[in-house]
């Protein structure tokens, strides 16, 4: 297999998700969404050094990625709910306004 | 090793076939997942966004099919589609946001991202060139090409196969089973951490109070007034 071609598409799929933050500082749900596709690219980086490597402990640590992936969603998507509740909207440029 | 060679052409070509498929296999689950993450942070509707996000994951299954890992894959589709992008989708459902006044001055940040996005590349591109190539590339060479298409055989793996999730399975229920426990409690805490947080106790919400319910008083509730 060839390793530098797969890690150059999880390497451009990180870059996309720092450009997605970096880009769209209005939308929080992009913001959410490009923090899945880094944590995608860090994956994909994770599985494809265990199929080099031979090595399992790299699936083991995809496989605990994921799981903090789906209870980071959970929590980032409860805590824009909630805000979405106080403020009625979820514009990113006044949350500073919420601390104390 | 090395046994293609006294294989007939047949099996040759179509190992070749193979490679020539796994290669545009490759290029097109690449080329797409790539093509719809920039769709996922560049459109203008966060559900359409949502659904080349959906996309993206589907892609990138694809890619893990290729490395065979098939467990991952489908794993991949089951956590990030069926959960995270159907919880991502709801929430754009459920707050309703308006469209046009999410994206203007779109470029603002173009040149610090820029730069750090280029700094980034180069520093990786600094890793990939000096170590990760493989020795044996036997297609570069041309002093090779009697031995281009010649395919290594891992024996051990050949002769005793086991399955991805079996593997994964054997290794995280004994010697990783603390790292196991972790990850059901994180998951744990993330559910009663997302549903104390949209739970609301409203004053306007009426809830049925059985305790009252049950003590209430028919003679002081309801009363003739003469």
């Amino acid at each position: 297999m060839d390793l530098v071609k797969y890690l150059a598409v999880a390497m451009a799929l990180f870059l996309l998700g720092i450009w997605g933050i970096f880009l769209n500082r209005k939308n929080i749900i992009i913001m959410l969404m490009s923090i899945e596709l880094m944590l995608l690219a860090v994956n994909l980086n994770f599985l494809l050094f265990s199929v080099y490597l031979d090595d399992l402990m790299g699936q083991l640590f995809a496989l605990l990625i994921l799981t903090v992936a789906a209870a980071e969603s959970a929590i980032g998507l409860a805590l824009l709910v909630v805000y979405y509740r106080i403020r009625g909207t979820i514009a990113v440029e006044f949350i500073n306004l919420l601390k104390g | 090793m090395l046994y293609n060679r006294h294989y007939s052409t047949s099996s040759h070509s179509r190992e070749k076939k193979k490679k020539d498929l796994m290669n545009f296999l490759f290029y097109l689950f690449s080329s797409l997942t790539l093509l719809s993450g920039i769709m996922v942070i560049q459109s203008r509707n966060p559900v359409h966004s949502v659904l080349f996000l959906i996309l993206v994951f589907f892609n990138a299954a694809g890619l893990l099919v290729l490395l065979g890992l098939d467990f991952f894959a489908m794993i991949f589709l089951v956590v990030y589609v069926g959960a995270i992008a159907v919880l991502f989708l709801f929430v754009v459902m459920m707050l309703n946001i308006k469209l046009a006044e999410i994206n203007e001055k779109r470029l603002r940040y173009l040149p610090i991202g820029g730069l750090l996005g280029l700094l980034f590349l180069f520093e990786v591109l600094l890793i990939v060139d000096n170590d990760l190539i493989p020795l044996l590339i036997y297609d570069n060479i041309q002093a090779f090409t009697e031995y281009s298409e010649l395919q290594f055989v891992n024996w051990s793996s050949a002769i005793h196969t086991i399955t991805n999730i079996k593997a994964i399975g054997n290794i995280i229920y004994t010697y990783y089973f603390y790292f196991f426990l972790m990850a059901s409690i994180i998951l744990l805490v993330a559910m009663i951490g997302a549903i104390v947080l949209t739970m609301q106790k409203g004053i306007r919400i009426k809830r049925q109070q059985v305790f009252l319910q049950n003590t209430r008083d028919f003679a002081k509730t309801i009363r003739k007034i003469s």
